[in-house]
């Protein structure tokens, strides 16, 4: 005696993004806290010491935060005028920032009062870094200077004038304290040296450059601005590696995940994108409005994202020791229930009688098993059902018009689940995977209902709308038809003389199109 | 009709087992079918077949168990014989000669000598016309006995066995035709008629289909057409008869039955559900689902302890009284075939389309099926004229690791059909969906093949949208790389025509596509056209390669041609005016066979595509035309040196004609060595077929031949060696542990072979002698039959003794000294 054999449910194929390890490793994110600011939030830095606390530049104040607090630890507001760059020294104890009356003012994480003052620069200082001897701070102003300072004296070390436009973007060397990296809205990145006293390598971007960044090789530089992403080898003499073009705005800035140096970038389109380690996109994030910071924790813990409206949004990354609290947790309180006798062993002589194991069917297939159609279309019909999984719901139509019994099912029923059964097919009708069966549906429909469809209002406004959507789609289908014809010849006469078609379109949307059509 | 040739057409098998109604024997422990011209007995607890009852010469319309010896059997057949089997042994024990076609059988118990038939009513010029006849059985000792003395009980009767039954006790015979029921009262010898109107106010349908009585009581149960159930009681007179109906069944009751007792009625139709209705509580029922395909009879054992229905897809279930399913006896299912015969190469079984969505796999040597596979994976409802999915092609690849599958449903506007993806688990050890394509092709399917190519999995698939599609196996990302499926690489077409067939060279390299008249060749590494074939012109109606030397050759058949295109010069190589209706090339060696109909039956030829000649011809090989057919690989190639006969070595050629039966072609040296081997296969029947009781019975067996031989070559006249013994002992030491028969057993098999046995070969040459004389004695009487065990066995014993052993003085005392020992631990052994 075989047993019941549940209604085969579809799975079908999703289209568009494939899930790789790349996407599950970037969707491992909680749901990212909200921090209002007080403007738009221009830089973020993490601290390169545990705890990896986080400095914000947004408005004229910075504040540093603790990764898994949301409440500012530290606030530095001394500053009468817009704060930039403001960014940590190799131990994390001493912060830099730049403004937009030219002061560069450096703090202790600890302390309230500015340590030191810098002035010498004209115009806004967008850029501030430490070098990597820690002793040193460069600057990049929009009086097109770069300046470099004596942390322990306060004074003014030297000052290079190579930019022709605004020094926006600059980065310091880790590795060799003379190194220095800028930036500039002139579309060159130029690469300076200390020790000669000059810039040594210019690369032109080509576009207005917001931000650049420096694999920790220091092999690589990446350049960010207008819709381009530029990498560059600086090992063969600046040479372009691949310019990358995902976002339709302006990239405004850039940074690298600590595990396997994955580049993202953040645009003011309002998505932060990752690149795999062949600069191909594998992930995407949305958020609310452009985005002018981004920046990862190390092992990529934290990621904090700042916006034009003020906006710093913090995502924090999900721990799996985390699920299985919240599982055993669960467990725990039917496991009277599930291990009832289970975790009996029999003895030696003990005779087991195994019991039968009983099949576990849905609520839509045990009412198919006694041949209860109508009430098997109505648990298909279920609300969470029809919202969440319409493909059941289509599959126990399918199933419904395989007995023959479809036309019962769908027969004596009232206004309100006639409603609801119009408008999931409104909903799903043009969705190719459904089309054929929902079509059939909607034809039985208007079979039995057409002659008592004007007593209810509703009931006909849904027939409207039904019959729109369907003449729509029909125009629609029309059009991609032809299109296709268009191409098909053009391929055709692109093709060299052969008797072999090209690869035709997936089967499926060939199918649906005829359908529909 | 072929013996000049030496090659003969043999049935394979797959014999309908249900047919009629099975019986199940007194103890239980056998069941008894007819099965084409035999009658077989199937183990009920370990669904073996134990007996082949061979004699009928056509197709055995029922089985009843003798009344007066429960261990005989009763069978008749369409031959016009009934039967009389012993089915312990298997021994034919008597014939009666009837002369005219029987359909059907009945015993009672109270009718003693007398047995019941149904028969054609003679002299009948208008239509079917069948009666009753009550047969006295003559007591004669004669093995061949003509039966003349018969008087006619009921005329005008249905010729479906299950319409008739008996009553209470033997009482009356109830019978059911149309509307109309006829009781028939052997004491009085009276019938009563009662008749139902053709048509209810509901419109219901009242024929009566099936005919049950209640064993202890007067109440008869009828079936009817509308499913209704109806008991009709105090119908021993013609007017106060009174009737009640039960009604669950949608469609027509097939088969009714009375539990023993009366306790319980079952009740099946075309629903598969077996339904047990309370005698008493009228309206308890217990259900059982799903049984299998249409329930054609049920039948009870005696005791009440089984039940067995039988089902319209060749099926036997054993039902436990406590509505368990125990057992099921499965025969080849042959329904609709739309699939080809494919060989799996795994299990080198026949698959065909069997039960209603699933693909069986058949043994062809055991005629036995292996097991069936779900295809279509949903449930099957039980209803007419419903249309629903059925497998339409089936394909393996060349190392059985993949299956493809089609199914279809529904006609040409609104077709719906799935081409499904097998991959075999090395785990499991079983087929398992790997990819459902759901619209494949915008049309219906008309051929697909796997190439045989070792380095790819690739699969084509043709269709009436005038495309052909090559599908790969392939793995798309990272993350999926244990679950490789299938998707498609390229889509072929040819000026729009339809595409018919498609076929691979044995290496893989190319494939042909035919498009209606046209061939085209493929490169399949490039998928490039390479060339076209078109002369002479006809719609191709099949497509096959040549194999090994003949590799170059492509052949194809056309309603007119046979044609065979050299492939390395691009030409005709020859043709010939043969309507072929079916080529098959064999995949172990490069000949082709090729099936022509002419003259309303089917001729065979066997050719090389390189030689003009045929080998092998055979005209009518059956009637009408062959469906499919397939050469399926033997285990063990013959060899055979007849020229003519060399294409049957390596492969057989198995063939479905046109009303479905399975027939392949079988030498002479074949037919011996099948023989030889039945033969063997011969076993103790009192003992259920178990593994383990195959692995004494070998044992034993052994050492029946090794006497035997003794026996018979006279050279061995006194032996100081004992090979039985050095047997004995070797296999004892030689045998895993884990596998060794109970020391009770092996015990005294090894005391035996050290003792020093001179028996004479004269001496024991009596017994066999005896025994052809006893079987003849067995056939004299009934009384003397019953006895003839108890007699065996005294004889056995009897040879034993004839045959004192003379023993030297120091081997009595040794044997005197075992015989002192306590053995008791032997018995306390054999006894737990």
């Amino acid at each position: 005696m075989a047993s019941f054999k549940p209604t085969k449910v579809y799975t079908y194929p999703k289209l568009g993004e494939k899930v790789t390890e790349d996407t599950l490793y970037w969707k491992n994110y909680k749901a990212p806290v909200q921090i209002k600011e007080f403007g738009a939030v221009t830089k973020i830095e993490f601290s390169p010491v545990a705890p990896h606390n986080y400095v914000v530049t947004a408005s004229t104040r910075i504040q540093v935060y603790r990764p898994q607090s949301q409440e500012p630890v530290q606030s530095f507001t001394r500053f009468r005028d817009t704060a930039y760059g403001g960014s940590f020294r190799g131990d994390g104890k001493l912060v830099v920032a730049g403004s937009e009356e030219g002061l560069i003012r450096l703090f202790d994480v600890g302390g309230r009062v500015a340590l030191r003052q810098f002035r010498g620069h004209s115009k806004a200082v967008h850029v501030t870094s430490f070098l990597s001897d820690g002793y040193r701070v460069v600057s990049g102003s929009d009086d097109l200077s770069c300046r470099m300072w004596d942390v322990a004296s306060g004074t003014q070390l030297s000052s290079y004038t190579e930019h022709t436009d605004y020094v926006r973007a600059g980065a310091a060397s880790r590795l060799n304290p003379d190194l220095y990296i800028t930036g500039s809205y002139d579309h060159t990145v130029k690469l300076f040296d200390m020790r000669v006293g000059g810039s040594v390598m210019t690369m032109q971007h080509g576009h207005p450059v917001e931000s650049v960044l420096l694999y920790p090789s220091e092999a690589l530089l990446v350049s960010a601005g207008g819709r381009y992403v530029k990498v560059w080898d600086l090992l063969k003499g600046g040479q372009q590696l691949v310019s990358l073009k995902n976002h339709h705005k302006t990239v405004t800035c850039a940074c690298l995940s600590t595990t396997d140096n994955k580049l993202l970038t953040g645009s003011l389109d309002r998505h932060v994108k990752v690149y795999n380690s062949s600069y191909k996109v594998v992930h995407n994030f949305d958020y609310a409005t452009s985005i002018l910071s981004l920046a990862v924790a190390p092992d990529d813990e934290v990621m904090a994202v700042g916006m034009t409206n003020g906006v710093l949004s913090v995502r924090q990354k999900k721990h799996t020791n985390d699920k299985q609290e919240v599982l055993t947790k669960r467990r725990r309180t039917p496991a009277y229930r599930v291990f009832k006798g289970k975790n009996y062993i029999p003895k030696q002589d003990d005779f087991l009688v195994s019991k039968p194991v009983k099949q576990h069917l849905q609520k839509y297939d045990r009412q198919l098993k006694s041949f209860q159609v109508s009430k098997a279309l109505d648990s298909a019909l279920e609300t969470w059902r029809r919202f969440h999984n319409p493909e059941v719901t289509v599959a126990v139509m399918i199933e419904l018009n395989r007995r023959g019994t479809l036309k019962n099912a769908l027969s004596g029923r009232d206004e309100q689940s006639l409603t609801m059964l119009l408008n999931f097919l409104i909903k799903h009708v043009t969705d190719p995977r459904f089309s054929r069966i929902l079509l059939m549906v909607s034809d039985m429909i208007i079979d039995l209902y057409h002659d008592v469809a004007p007593q209810s209002s509703i009931v006909e406004r849904l027939f409207q709308r039904l019959l729109e959507l369907l003449g729509r789609e029909a125009e629609l289908q029309q059009e991609l038809l032809q299109v296709l014809g268009i191409l098909d010849t053009l391929f055709a006469s692109l093709a060299p003389r052969q008797e072999v078609s090209g690869p035709a379109a997936p089967p499926i949307m060939l199918g649906s199109q005829q359908q529909a059509a | 009709m072929v013996e000049q040739s030496g090659v003969r057409v043999v049935r394979c098998g797959g014999n309908k087992i249900n047919f009629r109604a099975p019986i199940i024997t007194k103890d239980c422990r056998f069941l008894i079918c007819g099965s084409g011209d035999s009658v077989k007995v199937f183990s009920t607890s370990t669904e073996e077949c134990v007996h082949v009852l061979e004699g009928h010469t056509d197709q055995v319309t029922g089985v009843a168990l003798n009344p007066a010896n429960h261990l005989q059997v009763y069978s008749c057949s369409a031959d016009g014989t009934v039967r009389l089997w012993d089915f312990i042994d298997g021994i034919l024990i008597k014939t009666f000669i009837f002369g005219y076609p029987i359909l059907s059988l009945y015993v009672s118990e109270k009718h003693a000598g007398v047995i019941f038939v149904i028969v054609a009513m003679e002299n009948q010029n208008k239509g079917e016309n069948f009666q009753l006849l009550a047969l006295h059985l003559p007591k004669v000792p004669d093995q061949e006995v003509e039966a003349k003395d018969m008087f006619a009980v009921l005329c005008d009767i249905s010729p479906n066995p299950g319409s008739t039954a008996f009553g209470q006790g033997g009482e009356y015979i109830a019978s059911a035709l149309g509307l109309r029921l006829n009781v028939y009262f052997f004491r009085k010898q009276k019938t009563y008629r009662f008749s139902l109107k053709a048509t209810d106010k509901k419109g219901a349908k009242n024929a009566f289909t099936c005919v049950a009585c209640h064993p202890k009581d007067d109440c008869i149960a009828t079936g009817h057409e509308d499913g209704k159930i109806r008991l009709w009681r105090n119908f021993n007179q013609k007017k106060e008869y009174t009737y009640s109906t039960q009604h669950w069944h949608h469609n027509a009751v097939s088969s009714l039955c009375f539990t023993p007792e009366g306790m319980h009625l079952l009740s099946g139709g075309v629903e598969s559900v077996l339904v047990q209705w309370h005698c008493e509580e009228v309206n308890k029922k217990d259900f059982l689902p799903r049984l299998g395909g249409a329930i054609s009879h049920i039948a009870v054992s005696s005791d009440g302890q089984m039940y067995c229905t039988s089902h319209s897809d060749n099926k036997i279930n054993i039902i436990h009284c406590s509505f368990k399913l125990s057992a099921v006896i499965q025969g080849l299912v042959k329904g609709n075939i739309w699939t080809d015969l494919v060989i799996d190469s795994r299990t080198k079984a026949l698959v065909m389309n069997g039960r209603p969505g699933h693909l069986q796999f058949y043994s062809l040597q055991q005629d036995k099926q292996l097991y069936s596979l779900d295809i279509v994976q949903q449930e099957y409802i039980y209803e007419e004229g419903l249309d629903q999915f059925e497998v339409m092609k089936a394909v393996f690849d060349v190392r059985g690791n993949w299956l493809a599958t089609v199914e279809e449903r529904g006609r040409d506007s609104d077709l719906e059909f799935a081409l499904k993806l097998w991959g075999f688990n090395e785990s499991a050890q079983s087929l398992e969906l790997n990819t459902t394509i759901t619209a494949a092709h915008q049309d219906r399917i008309t051929s697909m093949c796997f190439s045989p190519s070792t380095e790819t999995t690739m699969l084509v698939t043709a269709a009436k949208d005038g495309q052909f599609k090559v599908w790969l196996l392939g793995t798309d990302s990272e993350t999926q790389k244990e679950q490789a499926s299938w998707s498609c690489d390229f889509v072929g077409s040819y000026h729009g025509l339809q595409p018919t067939n498609c076929c691979f060279s044995s290496d893989g390299s190319l494939l042909a596509v035919s498009f209606e008249e046209v061939v085209t060749v493929w490169s399949s590494d490039t998928w490039g056209l390479l060339t076209t074939l078109c002369q002479p012109p006809g719609p191709i109606r099949e497509l096959c390669f040549g194999r090994l030397s003949c590799s170059k050759y492509l052949l194809a058949t056309t309603p007119k041609n046979l044609l065979c295109w050299n492939l390395l010069t691009c030409s005709l190589e020859w043709s010939t005016p043969m309507d072929v209706h079916l080529l098959r090339s064999d995949p172990l060696s490069d000949i082709i066979a090729a099936f022509c109909l002419h003259s309303k039956s089917s001729n065979l030829f066997v050719f090389r595509p390189s030689e003009p000649r045929p080998l092998f011809t055979q005209k009518a090989v059956c009637e009408g035309k062959v469906q499919r057919c397939v050469f399926a690989p033997r285990a063990e190639p013959l060899d055979s040196c007849d020229e003519r006969f060399q294409w049957l070595n390596r492969s057989r050629l198995y063939y479905l004609t046109e009303k479905m039966e399975l027939l392949s072609f079988s030498t002479q040296t074949e037919d011996e060595r099948i023989l030889k081997s039945r033969k063997q296969l011969l076993v103790d029947d009192s003992v259920a077929v178990t593994p383990f009781y195959l692995l004494l019975g070998k044992h034993r067996r052994q050492q029946e031949e090794e006497d035997k031989l003794n026996f018979m070559t006279n050279k061995v006249s006194e032996r100081t060696q004992h090979p039985q013994a050095s047997v004995a002992v070797k296999e004892l030491l030689h045998t895993p542990a884990h596998v060794l028969p109970a020391a009770s057993f092996l015990c005294s098999m090894f005391v035996n072979s050290l003792l020093i046995s001179n028996t004479e070969s004269r001496e024991e040459k009596q017994p066999s002698e005896k025994d052809e004389d006893s079987d003849k004695e067995e056939d004299d009487s009934e009384e003397e039959m019953e006895t003839g065990d108890g007699q065996q066995e005294i004889r056995t014993q009897g040879s034993v003794e004839e045959a004192p052993p003379k023993l030297s003085k120091a081997e009595e005392k040794e044997l005197r000294r075992v015989r002192k020992t306590d053995f008791s631990w032997v018995t306390s052994l054999s006894s737990s």
